[in-house]
């Protein structure tokens, strides 16, 4: 018999796993006939989500709002860039937004991610096994991402999140660059071992 | 494409998050071009970063935030029809993240001759790590270097062997600062391969020393 714990934990995965289904539907919709209230749909979610991500990257007030505009516009202009058999419409919204903040906060080119997402433009069309197979490593990975020990879960929430360098994270949590550099890749082949399952 | 050497992991993870500059950025992204296997571990450090959106705690917009963006949405044409792709040339032997800098074709490129069987072009970038290409001829050595900072070479055309093996074209050597290696170019033709730089290579040695001012990396 499971433990009311580890119900829990299944019923949480389940809501998840259903609000992602939701989310590529609302794409599809967006795609097929330009659907403005499925939009609003993922804007309703995702803008709020989008600004406090800027603000924990260090963007004041009105460059989060700015930078939440920017990121939804591209989410509609570019609908038909977005392949569900490369993962959940979190992880293409978290694409745009770092491309966005590479572009407005780094001051940078975001240029060589958009190539690359023509590269994948080429390759062949999805199936639906693709699809499933996608939606559960995005799963697996909110998971396992989760689960891992503090001190790698906090290097990579300073890496994706508060958007600093190898050197800043070193610097702010009083660590060498080397602990930096292998805390983030234990943490990478801990992630890839929990999805082993999947493959 | 067999693609033996593939990138750190924690490279991977630099990219997936944005932390890399527009030199390293470019080779990283030319490789990840080339090698689907790359391409798949992308999307799982991709992924990492969609977990987090969605368990970020949801922020408030500005008032009219909504309005604002209904409205930019119905100026804006509607959702685009899948574009062309850029990927069309099925002449291009360049990958697609380096063509904007450097054309469709490594034979169309304009080198310079930097030292004896080497030739070089340079390639301009943002930032201070520096990007460029290199074409070594058949059989020549280059000078056992260490890094002043990291190097990344991706190989785009014939082979080079060192003590990490044998690379050919898909091919990259992701080097730590510390790693001090000697590629020799393998016989049959000449190795093309993209370089990005953190810092002045430190060459090693006389040869090196006369070199480097020729090669000016
Ligand atoms: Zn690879």
């Amino acid at each position: 018999m499971r433990s009311v714990a580890e119900t829990t934990v299944i019923l949480d995965d389940d809501v998840h796993q259903a609000s992602m289904e939701a989310h590529k539907r609302l794409m599809e919709q967006i795609v097929r006939t330009g659907d403005r209230a499925a939009f609003k749909a993922l804007f309703v979610y995702f803008g709020p989500r989008i600004k406090a991500l800027m603000i924990k990257a260090g963007a004041e007030q009105a460059v989060a709002d700015d930078l939440v505009q920017d990121v939804m516009m591209t989410l509609w202009s570019k609908a038909h860039l977005y392949r569900p058999d490369r993962g959940a419409v979190s992880t293409w919204v978290y694409t745009i937004a770092r491309n966005a903040r590479i572009d407005r906060l780094r001051r940078r080119s975001s240029q060589p991610y958009d190539d690359l997402d023509d590269v994948e433009l080429a390759s062949e069309e999805a199936d639906a096994e693709a699809c499933t197979l996608a939606s559960q490593q995005s799963e697996g990975v909110a998971i396992a991402v989760a689960d891992l020990p503090e001190d790698q879960r906090q290097i990579i929430e300073c890496a994706f999140v508060q958007d600093l360098s190898q050197s800043e994270i070193a610097a702010k949590l009083s660590l060498p660059l080397g602990t930096v550099k292998s805390r983030m890749r234990l943490a990478y082949s801990k992630l890839k071992r929990r999805l082993e399952v999947y493959q | 494409m067999t693609v033996r050497h593939h990138l750190d992991k924690n490279t991977l993870m630099r990219f997936a998050s944005g932390d890399l500059d527009d030199a390293f950025s470019v080779v990283v992204a030319s490789h990840l071009a080339m090698c689907e296997e790359c391409r798949n571990e992308l999307r799982m450090a991709e992924d990492i970063g969609g977990s987090l959106i969605e368990s970020e705690e949801p922020a408030e917009l500005a008032p009219g935030a909504l309005e604002r963006i209904m409205s930019s949405i119905d100026v804006a044409e509607a959702p685009l029809q899948r574009r062309e792709s850029l990927a069309r040339d099925v002449f291009a032997d360049v990958p697609l993240p380096l063509r904007r800098y450097v054309g469709n074709r490594l034979d169309e490129i304009a080198w310079k001759t930097a030292a004896p069987g080497v030739k070089r072009k340079r390639i301009e970038v943002d930032g201070s790590s520096s990007l460029y290409l290199l074409h070594i001829g058949p059989n020549k050595v280059v000078p056992e270097h260490g890094h002043g900072g990291a190097e990344m070479t991706l190989i785009l055309s014939g082979s080079y062997q060192d003590a990490l093996g044998r690379f050919q074209p898909g091919d990259i050597a992701d080097l730590d600062e510390h790693i001090e290696h000697q590629p020799r170019v393998e016989p049959d033709a000449p190795c093309i391969c993209l370089v990005a730089t953190e810092t002045q290579t430190r060459f090693k040695g006389f040869f090196s020393r006369l070199l480097q001012p020729l090669v000016g990396i």
